[in-house]
């Protein structure tokens, strides 16, 4: 599912965020990457939507060559996984259900398909009452939710969430985990970067640390392994 | 693409616009104002070059034919006249008739010179590019049974100087106020879509192509051009009819006549109009593209 291999980041400024890391995440996984802030989590998530290019290596994500693909076929990428930000990144004009259709409109889905799906995910999330809101009426969790829907309304193969509960108190994180996990349960890879030491020491998966660009341990059903 | 998606793109433009309510009214306010003085300054200049040309085709040169020469000089003359590629037309006058217009302008006084007519048959010459006058003048002086060759030498010379220094200042002011229209547009279009970086971004991040995030952008500095237009486009065409109507009874004679409302305030309005969409889309189109490398 994804596969990196040998991968090496500098940034222009010269700081070498990733140094030499190598993985493999397979179908229906779900995996945390830990790590202290400046380790290299965010720089490992943004390689896999090509948001940031690798300096060296190979990463393939669901048999599409990152590192090779060409600017136009980038949006095609994206549109096969759903990307949670810790910031929820929803565009603010638009309502939850404009929000939530833009990712079916940019692939020039059917407006019947359109209306039918966003109709189907608002459901999962349980904000089928807030369809009409706009993001700032809504409460923190319940825009990561919006933003979990945008993510899984293309019936993506990978969820990549980065720090999706950062922005949350604890208890509106566990319900964004819940959704999550279900989300996973029903066949979807997710790789999510966290600093939530009790979410990876309660829900228990795999867990990739990284530290100073290099992963340092790959364990399944890991703990945090850190003091925050 | 599909129709749906243009549909959408259409809708979305105009609920843009809505959305980001002020930027849209900064914009065509920008659009208005510049269009505005472009809208006058074009018709200004179309009249000034109106009045121009028709004070250079006013101007004619006015030959004195010999006292001594008789019928056939005269008709020789006026042969060799006919015959120079430069002339448009001529008219013959016997110096009875000069002398019967020079009393009808000045008055009876004039009469007294009904007894002996010290004034000379004519032939009145225009030519085909009024510029060529002095040239044309002083060929005709060359020709035989000529006494003189009259044509306000040193105002014709002073007045196309100052047409053409007019004309050449006008040119320039409006190539500047172009100039200035462009920029200002542009740039309060850019400025809008800057302040929705963050929004095309997004866009981008959920697998949006660039062609998806930039036409509803276009089709949005599109209509902005084009709203902006319209109040220039009306006032222009209002005003100038205001104008020609309260001008043209009171300018005596066809010295100083204004152009007809009408074909001028359409082709200006045409004007404003492209210039505003060509102005709006590019501007768009350059402001967007910084944002779309993500």
């Amino acid at each position: 599912m994804i596969e990196m291999h040998d991968v090496y980041k500098t940034y222009d400024n010269g700081v070498v965020a990733l140094n030499g890391i190598s993985v493999k995440i397979n179908k229906g996984e779900f995996v945390y990457v830990v790590g202290p802030s400046g380790a290299g989590k965010t720089t490992l998530i943004k390689l896999m939507y090509r948001q940031e290019r690798a300096t060296k290596g190979q990463i393939v994500v669901n048999n599409m060559n990152v590192t090779s693909i060409s600017d136009q076929k980038v949006p095609l990428l994206r549109r096969q996984l759903g990307v949670v930000y810790q910031d929820f990144k929803l565009l603010p004009k638009l309502t939850v259900y404009e929000n939530i259709a833009f990712a079916l409109e940019v692939t020039e889905a059917e407006p019947k398909v359109i209306r039918q799906r966003v109709i189907d995910v608002l459901k999962k999330v349980g904000l089928t009452k807030k369809a009409k809101h706009l993001p700032q009426e809504l409460s923190g969790g319940e825009q990561q939710r919006v933003a979990i829907a945008r993510a899984i309304v293309n019936k993506p193969a990978v969820i990549i969430a980065d720090e999706p509960t950062g922005n949350l108190d604890p208890e509106t994180s566990w319900g964004i985990m819940d959704l999550l996990e279900q989300i996973n349960r029903d066949g979807t890879t997710i790789v999510m970067a966290t600093h939530n030491k009790d979410i990876v020491n309660t829900m228990r998966r795999r867990v990739i640390a990284v530290d100073h660009g290099k992963i340092v341990r790959d364990e399944y059903g890991g703990d945090y392994g850190y003091e925050n | 693409m599909k129709t749906s998606t243009l549909r959408r793109h259409v809708r979305e433009s105009f609920r843009s616009l809505g959305r980001n309510g002020w930027m849209t009214f900064a914009s065509i306010s920008a659009v208005t104002v510049t269009l505005m003085l472009v809208g006058v300054f074009a018709i200004l200049m179309a009249n000034l070059s109106h009045i121009a040309s028709n004070l250079e085709q006013d101007v004619e040169i006015k030959v004195l034919i010999e006292l001594t020469a008789d019928a056939d000089a005269e008709q020789q003359l006026l042969n060799e006249i006919a015959h120079m590629p430069a002339i448009a037309e001529y008219e013959y006058s016997s110096k009875e008739q000069e002398l019967d217009q020079l009393i009808a302008d000045f008055g009876d006084d004039w009469k007294l010179y009904e007894q002996s007519n010290p004034l000379h048959n004519v032939i009145y010459v225009r030519a085909l590019n009024p510029e060529d006058i002095p040239k044309l003048a002083e060929e005709i002086n060359y020709l035989s049974n000529t006494d003189d060759v009259v044509y306000g030498e040193d105002k014709v010379e002073r007045l196309f100087k100052a047409l053409s220094v007019a004309r050449n200042v006008g040119l320039f002011l409006i190539l500047g106020l172009l100039f200035t229209a462009v920029f200002l547009i542009s740039n309060t279009i850019r400025i809008t879509i800057i302040a929705r970086g963050d929004e095309i971004e997004i866009m981008k991040l959920v697998g949006a192509t660039n062609s998806f995030v930039r036409l509803p952008f276009l089709l949005e500095g599109m209509w902005l051009g084009m709203f902006g237009a319209l109040i220039p486009m009306g006032l222009t065409a209002f005003l100038y009819k205001q104008l020609y109507d309260f001008v043209t009874p009171r300018v005596s004679g066809d010295l100083i006549e204004l152009v007809k409302p009408g074909a001028i305030t359409l082709e200006v309005a045409g004007l404003l109009l492209l210039l505003a969409v060509v102005i709006g889309v590019v501007g768009s189109f350059m402001s967007v593209r910084k944002f779309l490398r993500v």
